[in-house]
């Protein structure tokens, strides 16, 4: 049976030759993936199996890598916001804004106190889909449907939002350097204080049927712990290391887009299981919640909603039409003719899975050298093998979807 | 008090002297330039250290300069964090164009076994030492190395999107 699945040279075909237990029964090979309604995303693993038990474990990923890297370097960078939102696809505001803001960093531009708060807040709503989307999955891979299709009414809430913000749901495009490309309407927010008031009570249910559930807690406490140090050295960030127990939050520690402005905590669990990532996304809502409305009720007076950048802002498009020196600025950006420094720029933000970064060099032209993601998906995946030694097949799935391992972020 | 940049560099001067060199403060970041050949030790001297304590490896990339002299035609580039003083440090070596190859680190950090790979996958940089140094997300049957800027993103014979036509020299794009 197991040579119709492995290659005669792979390692596992060795070991299933050599190894045979006492009781007659042989190891066997398991594909789970990679297209799997399990795995939520394309990516495969060769279990070796004895019976149920993962003994290793052997993960193929690169399935829908899309050469993002190669395609940014013959961009202007205007253009290479659409491929940042297409990496972790769940939360594509957070990668939106850290492009945005790699950008002025590079250009030294001061973004105006309202566009950063609006910015804080549609960031915030991202990681607010980011774990909905996690926690709910996990409710679903361990038997739960009904905590998923309760709470998952709510993302659609909050696509509305995105909606009304830049027109697109979920590879939203969204913002232009130095802020956003049009004032947030009335709607978007009449439709933001709405999610406010509706959303709590909806995430408060979900969270009783969850937290004390005995069926929830026995398939997940114990379940793919990691202890703090392997975290760290396998370079887990974001939810999975503070699950763990290590408070590094890039929000306090390097603050952005005036994250020093808001009382936030960051929330840690202990032991770095499966329940304790479980947790610490659920308190990272109910954080999220507190500086949406903190952001709402500091937001400043006016309707500033970008920085006076011309050379890299478009002018509205009647002064285009009408104005001499728009039309200039309109074509120099358009057509990629915008003065860029030489530099090399480190920029991290917090995205919904942990510190997503963007190293970018510059040569003065009009598309990056070089631009480096730094994505926190395929970073901690590879201690997935790891996690799921020793496990039941069921736990792996488990273990799985509590990682939020999203495919296009594992593969840019 | 705060690890001070002249702190770090008189501490990487007296312990590997030539080995280091090139320091500057890159707009946020402190970075510096390293040899190569010593890539282990410096890393391993930066994480251990009771007072530089870089800890945590953020991030591991290559980057192809072709229009460099022969033996710095590719680089590596660190970034490693020191979490208790919230410092970042970033870390260049630069390897030759014939043969590109540094030693890993992956017995420093797990973290930089796939960084590795994907850094091998895309530059063809040989890590010595690594232990499963193989392409991670193109296929393994590729024979190039496809973030090498000789490697074209699309068919090079298409006409309808010549840079000349906008004004520009290909080489200005």
């Amino acid at each position: 049976m197991s040579e119709l699945l492995l290659p005669p040279e792979h390692r596992y075909a060795k070991i299933i030759k050599e190894q045979l237990n006492e009781d007659g029964n042989e190891l066997s090979i398991l594909n789970l993936g990679p297209t799997h309604p399990a795995t939520h995303g394309i990516f495969q693993n060769i279990l070796l199996m004895d019976g149920e038990r993962i003994l290793d474990a052997e993960p193929t990923i690169g399935y829908i890598h899309r050469a993002f890297e190669k395609i940014a370097e013959n961009r202007p960078f205007y253009q290479i916001t659409p491929l940042t939102d297409r990496m972790n696809y769940c939360s594509s505001p957070i990668n939106n804004m850290g492009w945005w803001m790699t950008l002025e960093k590079l250009l030294g531009i001061e973004v105006p106190k309202r566009a950063q708060y609006l910015r804080v807040i549609v960031m915030e709503l991202a990681r607010i889909t980011d774990h909905l989307i996690c926690n709910s999955i996990l409710g679903v891979d361990t038997g739960a449907y009904t905590g998923f299709l309760y709470v998952f009414q709510f993302r659609e809430k909050v696509y509305e939002i995105y909606e009304e913000i830049c027109g697109a749901r979920l590879t939203t495009n969204m913002g232009r350097i130095g802020g956003f490309e049009r004032d947030w309407s009335p709607e978007a927010f009449r439709k933001l204080d709405i999610f406010l008031e509706e959303f709590p009570v909806a995430w408060k249910e979900f969270e009783n049927l969850f937290e004390r559930n005995r069926i929830f807690i026995d398939r997940t406490v114990n379940v793919g712990a990691i202890s703090a140090e392997k975290a760290m050295a396998y370079g887990f960030t974001g939810p999975n290391l503070r699950a763990a127990g290590i408070d590094y939050d890039v929000r306090v520690a390097q603050p952005y887009s005036s994250y020093e402005d808001f009382d936030f905590k960051v929330p840690v669990g202990k032991s770095g299981d499966t329940y304790d990532r479980f947790c610490v996304r659920n308190a990272e809502v109910w954080e999220s919640l507190s500086i949406i409305r903190q952001a709402l009720d500091k937001m400043p007076e006016g309707n500033e909603y970008h920085a006076e950048v011309p050379d890299y802002y478009l002018p509205p498009k009647e002064d285009v039409y009408n104005n001499m020196e728009s039309l200039i600025y309109h074509f120099k950006i358009v057509m990629g003719e915008v003065p860029v420094p030489v530099a090399e720029i480190y920029h991290p933000v917090e995205g919904g899975n942990g510190e997503i970064g963007f190293y970018l060099v510059t040569d003065g032209s009009r598309t990056p050298y070089r631009l480096h993601f730094r994505r926190p998906c395929f970073i901690y995946y590879q201690a997935y093998p790891e996690m799921i030694k020793g496990a039941l097949l069921s736990d792996a799935i488990v273990i799985l979807s509590s990682l939020n391992v999203i495919a296009g972020e594992l593969d840019a | 008090m705060a690890l001070e940049n002249t702190a770090i560099q008189e501490k990487l001067v007296s312990t590997f002297g030539d080995d280091v060199f090139n320091f500057q403060q890159e707009r946020d970041i402190f970075s510096l330039e390293i040899n190569a050949n010593n890539n282990t030790a410096i890393i391993l001297f930066l994480k251990n250290d009771p007072e530089l304590r870089f800890h945590f490896l953020t991030d591991l990339c290559g980057i192809h300069y072709p229009e460099n002299p022969a033996d710095r035609q590719f680089a590596v580039i660190y970034h490693m964090h020191n979490w208790y003083e919230n410092k970042r440090i970033r870390i260049k070596a630069f390897l030759n164009g014939e043969n590109p190859e540094i030693k890993t680190l992956s017995t420093i950090f797990l973290t930089s076994n796939w960084m590795e790979r994907e850094t091998y996958d895309f530059f063809g940089i040989n890590f010595i030492g690594h232990p499963q140094l193989k392409r991670i997300l193109n296929m393994d049957e590729m024979i190039s190395f496809p973030m090498r800027k000789e490697f074209p993103m699309e068919d090079g014979g298409r006409t309808d999107k010549d840079d000349r036509f906008f004004g520009r020299t290909v080489d200005n794009c």
